[in-house]
């Protein structure tokens, strides 16, 4: 679990995240949504530790990130895995290399105990016949999976995922949606996805935190989103038609 | 104020590139990868400009030196001050700022930009000493590089001056020989592990630090020549002050 307290960041005197308070809970998948803009990745980086908050805390399971010595960091951040925006695969590694690298970095396995974790976790994202190739000889939906294969190979307590679903086609975004979902669930870590993926809110929105200019402006599941009359909320989710009529169905049902 | 804030930045990325060691199997991966692609990759270029540099330097000279009183052996006792002293540890120090410096800024900054670096730093890796150390470690090996091209500058001097008619094999090999100061080797093997540590260190610090996306990797590179080369000069003549006079 992840609990922040009054986060504040500011970039040369401009605020961008002004005091956010929320948690993030174990084995269910909370969303961070909000328009361009709004502090989402920045509220990410934080969180992740790529930027440095100017004000209020960070609580990972107990551990208070601003008391963490360097040393103490680093080993939280062993226990975290992130999927970023362009999956940020290392060009020079293949699939395989890629998937196995954290555990050389950090494991005494062999290489062939690495390349067996690396294969099952290939497995269960669903990847096959890639293991040999390049992120440049993949399509982005495979590179997705293989950003999430990299950032659950080590068993990590902690999951986050930024626009996972950006680029993708509908359909591949509902499987990574799903993917990520199900290893939420399989391996009870607590997963943290920013997105402003309408589509993603609905289906795995188990707890979404709405930021509107560096605040929270709402905190609700994808059930309470329907209902909601909070102004900001409805402004984004329903901006567009489609949504304005899955809302109206959904009350009226 | 800025360029403080940048040579600030530059002592504390230093620091940090020898804080925490990354695991030595995967660094010595990283150094080969780094020799393969900073040494051996430069050999070629290397190899042709200093060779036919040497050439015209010969050429130069006797060309200069058409006072019949002088003796044919100052051919090759000049080209041999001008590659040993200057040409192959400056000159090819700058040419190797614009080959192996873009290379590393334009490597690190791609990594920066596709978010590859804070992908490393999420799994708590120390990036400073990932990516930097190699490239420092591979470019010690840099002296092989001047000793290669001191030897082929030489060279081309002989072809050029022997087959070009300006002096006899004897007469220049006479000049290479006449007073010999061993002294000068050292001198620009200082030289050259200085700018090793410039040509590996400067390029990554602009490659690290860049902001933005594909158009901010060229200037960066541009910027990271530029810097690379105007310290070379700077330092060569603080070294020559210091060692020569």
């Amino acid at each position: 679990m992840i609990v922040v307290k009054d986060l504040y960041k500011a970039f040369e005197e401009v605020p961008v995240l002004k005091g956010i308070s929320t948690s993030f809970e174990k084995g269910i998948t909370n969303l961070i949504i909000g328009r361009s803009g709004s502090g989402k990745t920045v509220f990410l980086k934080c969180l992740l530790g790529l930027h440095h908050h100017d004000r209020g805390s960070i609580n990972f399971d107990g551990l208070e990130l601003n008391d963490l010595s360097p040393k103490k960091h680093r080993e939280l951040r062993k226990k975290m895995g992130m999927v970023f925006q362009g999956s940020a695969l290392f060009d020079s590694l293949t699939v395989e290399e890629n998937v196995m690298f954290p555990m050389e970095m950090f494991t005494k396995k062999s290489k062939s105990e690495m390349r067996d974790r690396a294969n099952a976790v290939i497995k269960r994202v669903n990847l096959v016949d890639a293991n040999h190739k390049l992120p440049a000889e993949i399509s982005g939906g495979m590179q997705k999976r293989v950003a999430i294969a990299r950032a659950i190979v080590m068993n990590p307590q902690f999951l986050f995922c930024d626009e996972p679903n950006s680029g993708l086609d509908p359909k591949t975004a509902i499987v990574i949606d799903n993917l990520i979902r199900e290893i939420t669930d399989e391996y009870n870590i607590t997963t943290v996805i920013n997105t402003h993926d309408m589509n993603s809110v609905m289906e795995i929105g188990e707890k979404i935190i709405f930021l509107d200019q560096g605040e929270k402006a709402w905190e609700g599941t994808n059930k309470d989103i329907f209902k909601t009359d909070n102004k900001a909320v409805t402004d984004f989710v329903y901006s567009s038609n489609l949504m304005k009529k899955v809302r109206q169905v959904y009350l009226k049902a | 104020m800025n360029m403080l804030f940048h040579i600030g930045n530059y002592f504390l990325m230093l620091a940090k590139v020898f804080g925490k060691f990354t695991k030595w199997s995967v660094l010595k991966r990283l150094i080969f990868a780094d020799i393969e692609s900073l040494i051996i990759g430069s050999m070629g270029i290397v190899s042709f400009i200093s060779f036919f540099v040497g050439g015209v330097v010969a050429i130069q000279t006797a060309l200069n030196l058409d006072n019949p009183l002088l003796p044919d052996y100052l051919v090759g006792y000049a080209t041999r001050q001008s590659v040993i002293l200057e040409f192959a540890p400056t000159f090819i120090s700058i040419i190797m700022a614009g080959k192996a410096g873009s290379f590393i800024t334009s490597s690190i900054g791609t990594m920066r930009v596709t978010e590859q670096i804070d992908a490393l730093e999420v799994m708590g890796i120390n990036t400073y000493n990932y990516l930097i150390f190699p490239k420092i470690v591979a470019l010690m090996l840099y002296p092989f590089v001047i000793t290669f091209s001191m030897f082929l500058g030489i060279f081309g001097g002989y072809m050029a001056c022997v087959y070009g008619g300006f002096s006899s094999t004897a007469g220049f090999i006479d000049g290479i020989q006449l007073d010999f100061i061993p002294f000068h080797i050292t001198y620009a093997f200082v030289k050259t592990v200085l700018f090793a540590f410039i040509l590996a260190t400067i390029p990554s610090y602009h490659g690290y630090h860049l902001k933005g996306g594909a158009l901010s990797v060229g200037k960066a590179s541009t910027t990271a020549f530029v810097w690379s080369s105007v310290l070379i000069i700077l330092l060569n003549y603080i070294i020559t002050q210091l060692l020569l006079t």
